[in-house]
């Protein structure tokens, strides 16, 4: 029934949003503007375009024909203001992501993303709760914050520090329906996008934070009282969809540097963000949140292409 | 036959799964923010109907399944094979057995089409139209006066398909039959 639809409807010249849902939007980004505004917070723009990509092996950029990779976010280049003193900024912007499309994603979409100088995670988990229950138009949801141990042990019956690599493999070709040949970390992400991220209470802020220490991407880590090694980055989930990924910034540039090196996989290491580290990054906290999502729960719809002037069948 | 990767798994796709002819029914691709990204897809098997649910990679594909449907009348049986002949000019015939026909078996009725899905050449299944018309063949003999409500009897009708029918039934009418529930509708 759907398909037939999709395929006449590509063909189209009209918008997949409806004029509302393009108001929404624009009513969105306002109460962003006003919101940082009022906190001080600078907002800023960086290229779109630039000479490296992210070493995240789970992402795919784009590239253009004169070697420059779309942005995949926005991390690199406003890293790059935060160490020449910019002080907390944000950033409204289109980014590209090669290959993410389904009903719920759309390989360019919308990001925001803001740093906090001198904050830590939990400082920052509040402000983002704060905007986002603006946004939702949802002023008295309810919110917790769950350590993800706690959280995969709740939901999914496993301590994802402690339990076995065949434990958790095990659990995750139950999830699957087959063996995917995925390494630790993979099973763990089929556990919680099968299992926790569903299970998780409705109509409430959930932040879960200190993932393992393999999944802390550009977060600190630290070893935890019960000895266990911890990224200190938080996601918040809304009614199961992931809707924002933050961090207490790594800023030692002798391990970021590591960390690339470990991860590139060929891709050109970003020489100019590492040298901007190595001359300091202030101590701050970061979060990207996808604003689609954030419109899609707002407008109750579980397509993204309705929130989409012309999505990517149509683009 | 063509691999297909994840992004091309479309509803009605045909796929080999596990050995077994399947049709993608629903494909939901996953992204963790950082992590791991997997489509989520239903497939039938189309030789059980069955419906399952299974992870991919992102990007890891299936073969295609050599899978088509065609409108086919049904001819006659030898009593091992059931023939039918392709209603597009072709005369192509399949003969299907036992198994492939499954409970359609009771809904044969020579010269009616019936959609006959084929699988590298071989029937896989037969399915029968939404609406069949039968003639009874065996019943009590039908009640006077009484066709407004009240009670029902069974029926064996020329196929040898029991279906509970109104008590003014008589054996030699032509009856309508839903064959997806398997119950009476109307006289013919």
């Amino acid at each position: 029934m759907l398909f037939p639809g999709v395929i006449f409807m590509s063909a189209s010249w009209n918008p997949t949003a409806s004029i509302e849902n393009l108001r929404a939007r624009a009513d969105c980004y306002r109460t962003i503007r006003e919101f940082f505004h009022q906190r001080q917070v600078l907002e800023v723009e960086t290229p779109v375009l630039s000479v490296a990509a992210v070493v995240d092996p789970n992402i795919e950029p784009m590239q253009t024909t004169e070697q420059r990779y779309l942005h995949t976010s926005p991390e690199y280049a406003m890293k790059r203001l935060l160490c020449a003193g910019s002080g907390d900024i944000y950033q409204i912007c289109k980014v590209f992501r090669a290959g993410e499309a389904g009903s719920r994603h759309n390989p360019e979409f919308t990001m925001l993303e803001w740093y906090r100088l001198g904050w830590d995670h939990f400082r920052l988990i509040n402000e983002v709760a704060e905007l986002v229950r603006l946004l939702l138009d949802q002023p008295q949801a309810a919110m917790e914050i769950h350590r993800y141990r706690d959280a995969v042990s709740r939901f999914a019956g496993l301590d994802p520090f402690t339990a076995t690599d065949d434990e958790i493999a095990a659990l995750g070709i139950q999830l699957a329906g087959q063996d995917l040949q995925l390494g630790r970390d993979g099973w763990l992400d089929v556990i919680v996008s099968h299992q926790v991220e569903p299970a998780l209470p409705a109509n409430t802020l959930v932040f879960i934070h200190d993932f393992p220490a393999s999944q802390a991407a550009l977060a600190k880590t630290r070893v935890t009282a019960e000895g266990i090694a911890v990224a200190e980055r938080f996601e918040l989930f809304w009614n199961g969809s992931e809707m924002a990924n933050g961090y207490h910034e790594l800023t030692d540039v002798v391990e970021q540097r590591h960390r690339f090196e470990q991860q590139a996989d060929g891709r050109p290491l970003d020489e100019q963000l590492l040298a901007a580290l190595r001359h300091g990054l202030p101590a701050c906290a970061g979060v990207a949140m996808g604003l689609d999502r954030i419109l899609m729960h707002r407008l109750q719809t579980p397509k993204i292409r309705d929130v989409l002037a012309f999505d990517w069948f149509r683009a | 036959m063509a691999n297909y990767s994840t992004n091309e798994f479309k509803s009605g796709l045909k796929v080999m799964m596990d050995g077994e002819p399947c049709s993608i029914m629903d494909n939901e691709y996953v992204k963790p923010g950082k992590g791991q990204a997997f489509n989520r897809v239903k497939l039938r098997n189309l030789r059980t109907g069955r419906v399952v649910e299974k992870t991919f990679k992102s990007g890891d594909s299936l073969e295609g399944a050599d899978v088509v449907e065609v409108d086919m009348e049904y001819l006659y049986t030898d009593g091992e094979f059931w023939h039918f002949m392709a209603t597009d000019g072709s005369f192509e015939q399949h003969g299907a057995s036992a198994d492939a026909l499954g409970d359609t078996i009771k809904w044969l009725k020579e010269q009616d089409v019936y959609v006959v899905t084929l699988f590298n050449g071989a029937v896989l299944t037969v399915t029968p139209p939404n609406f069949v018309e039968l003639e009874v063949a065996e019943t009590d003999p039908g009640v006077k006066g009484d066709t407004a409500q009240g009670g029902s009897k069974p029926a064996t009708l020329s196929t040898g398909a029991v279906v509970k029918v109104p008590l003014f039934i008589n054996i030699g009418e032509k009856l309508r039959i839903d064959t997806r529930s398997g119950e009476y509708v109307s006289r013919a």
